[in-house]
């Protein structure tokens, strides 16, 4: 954080934004967390208390939202304050959308424990692994505001995809080889997707570090995959 | 110190070269380099002291009228000398007119007060010349439909604002090129000085100006332009925007986002 403002209470102010924003953060990397436990533990009990949490998510990005409209009218901040408080804004919404993809992931999890298990998807801890540390990464980039750290954050998205490409080509074979597979198939395709679009939200707050810290936008510079049954395609971003 | 580039087209009006100023042994203004384009506001902000005031007036050699005050470095108004001793400053003046921070009308007339200008450098030379430049004057300023009927009362009778606009058409009768605005709201209240700051946006489409300005949020408001002084310095000029979203400087952004000192 930079020098103090002449009124206290205005860095009270920034500092308590910041706070309730990685608070917030933690709590969304922990709901994707136990997401992917919910699945892959095929763990019923699990999953309803991921939904209950999810209006908890939605509290915070409101109550963030409240601290920036107070802070624009009562204080009016600029440059490094003002870019502090717009990003605020974002990486709340971003991580609203990511709390919102934990439930879903969450509600399919309920699904898949009343169908046949999908045998030896080693791919989709693995991914769901990824997707949270690079949340993690991100907002821990944002506190730090470690233009680096985000700059290798978004090049990462690039591994990301390309391991939700295997995870699809897997679950298409098992579906393809036994047709019981194909609603837990159906159900783990969408859990894949939504952990590859946590990974996007992520990148999102990796760019927001340049803008807060430098004031630049940063370039679209993610890497990107080539996405799943779109070879050929350009950017495809939404295989499915 | 940090500039924007200054495109070759157009000039600027007003051109500041090391331009240092002293009050005795004590310097107020260290070198300053300014251009300062045509019609455009060039607010100048900065803490209580750092040389805004003093630069200023500068400009139309106010601080001519300050016998331990020094000025050295060159300035030029259209690509001419106004900082040697052989300018005449009255002549000046009315190139480069001046509003204060306090309303400082005459002890006369509304409409004296504005025909005074144009009296003395016989810019009417019939009584229907006076009055049209009268009327076209306060017009301008925005206080006409509040004043036409009573153009005959002293201009002290007037509510603070419409002293201050009263004294923007007594400095726009000669005809200036620029204007220059200290503090011209300091001393108002926030609806006469959203007045005032309506009026500086409608006259940047025939007028040079130059604000002096404690209020950040006013010059946010009524500039294109920004200089931002320290102790004397020019530490950073740019446009309005850059200057209140992504400064260059630590010490410009330490002041606007109130971290000085």
């Amino acid at each position: 954080m930079p020098a103090e403002h002449t009124v206290k209470a205005f860095t009270e102010d920034l500092a308590k934004i910041e706070r309730s924003l990685l608070e917030m953060g933690g709590l969304v990397e922990a709901q994707i967390a136990r997401a992917v436990t919910a699945v892959t533990q095929r763990d019923s009990e699990l999953a309803p208390r991921i939904i209950e949490q999810d209006s908890e998510i939605d509290r915070y990005e409101q109550d963030v939202q409240d601290q920036v409209e107070r802070l624009f009218a009562l204080r009016q901040p600029v440059a490094q304050d003002l870019r502090m408080t717009i990003s605020a804004i974002q990486i709340a919404g971003y991580l609203e959308r990511a709390g919102d993809l934990a439930a879903s992931m969450a509600r399919r999890a309920i699904v898949l424990c009343e169908t046949r298990e999908v045998p030896g998807l080693y791919a989709l801890p693995k991914l769901g692994d990824a997707s949270h540390t690079m949340l993690k990464d991100s907002l821990d980039a944002y506190r730090d505001r470690n233009v680096e750290q985000a700059k290798s954050i978004r090049h990462r998205d690039r591994e990301l995809d390309d391991m939700y490409v295997v995870l699809c080509r897997e679950l298409l074979t098992h579906m393809l080889e036994d047709p019981h597979r194909i609603t837990p198939g159906v159900h783990l395709l969408f859990v894949a997707k939504n952990l590859e679009r946590i990974a996007d939200h992520a990148t999102n707050i990796a760019e927001l570090v340049d803008y807060v810290t430098t004031g630049t936008r940063a370039s679209d510079d993610r890497l990107r995959g080539r996405g799943f049954l779109m070879e050929g395609a350009p950017t495809p971003d939404d295989p499915l | 110190m940090v500039t924007t580039s200054v495109s070759s087209n157009p000039q600027p009006t007003l051109v500041a070269r090391e331009l240092s100023v002293f009050y005795g042994e004590k310097q107020a203004v260290f070198d300053v380099d300014l251009d300062i384009m045509p019609r455009e506001v060039t607010a100048f902000i900065g803490p209580s002291g750092c040389g805004k005031s003093t630069l200023l007036r500068c400009f139309n050699r106010m601080n001519d009228l300050i016998e331990i005050c020094r000025t050295t470095g060159s300035m030029l108004l259209d690509g001419h000398d106004i900082a040697g001793p052989d300018v005449d400053v009255v002549q000046l003046r009315s190139r480069i007119g001046m509003v204060f921070q306090k309303p400082n009308p005459f002890p006369k007339s509304v409409y004296d007060n504005v025909a005074y200008g144009p009296r003395l450098h016989g810019l009417a030379p019939s009584r229907s010349d006076l009055d049209e430049l009268v009327e076209t004057s306060l017009r301008r300023a925005g206080i006409w439909e509040e004043v036409k009927d009573r153009v005959d009362q002293p201009g002290t009778s007037l509510s603070g604002g419409q002293q201050q606009r009263l004294c923007i058409a007594r400095a726009i009768a000669v005809r200036p090129d620029v204007l220059l605005m200290d503090e011209p709201c300091s001393a108002l209240d926030p609806i006469a000085t959203a007045t005032i700051e309506e009026l500086i946006d409608e006259l940047r489409s025939e007028y040079t100006i130059i604000i002096v300005t404690h209020n950040m949020q006013q010059a946010a408001r009524v500039s294109q332009k920004t200089a931002f002084l320290n102790l004397g310095r020019l530490i950073e000029f740019d446009e309005t925007k850059k200057i209140f979203t992504n400064p260059s400087e630590q010490s410009t952004q330490d002041y606007i986002t109130g971290r000085f000192g």
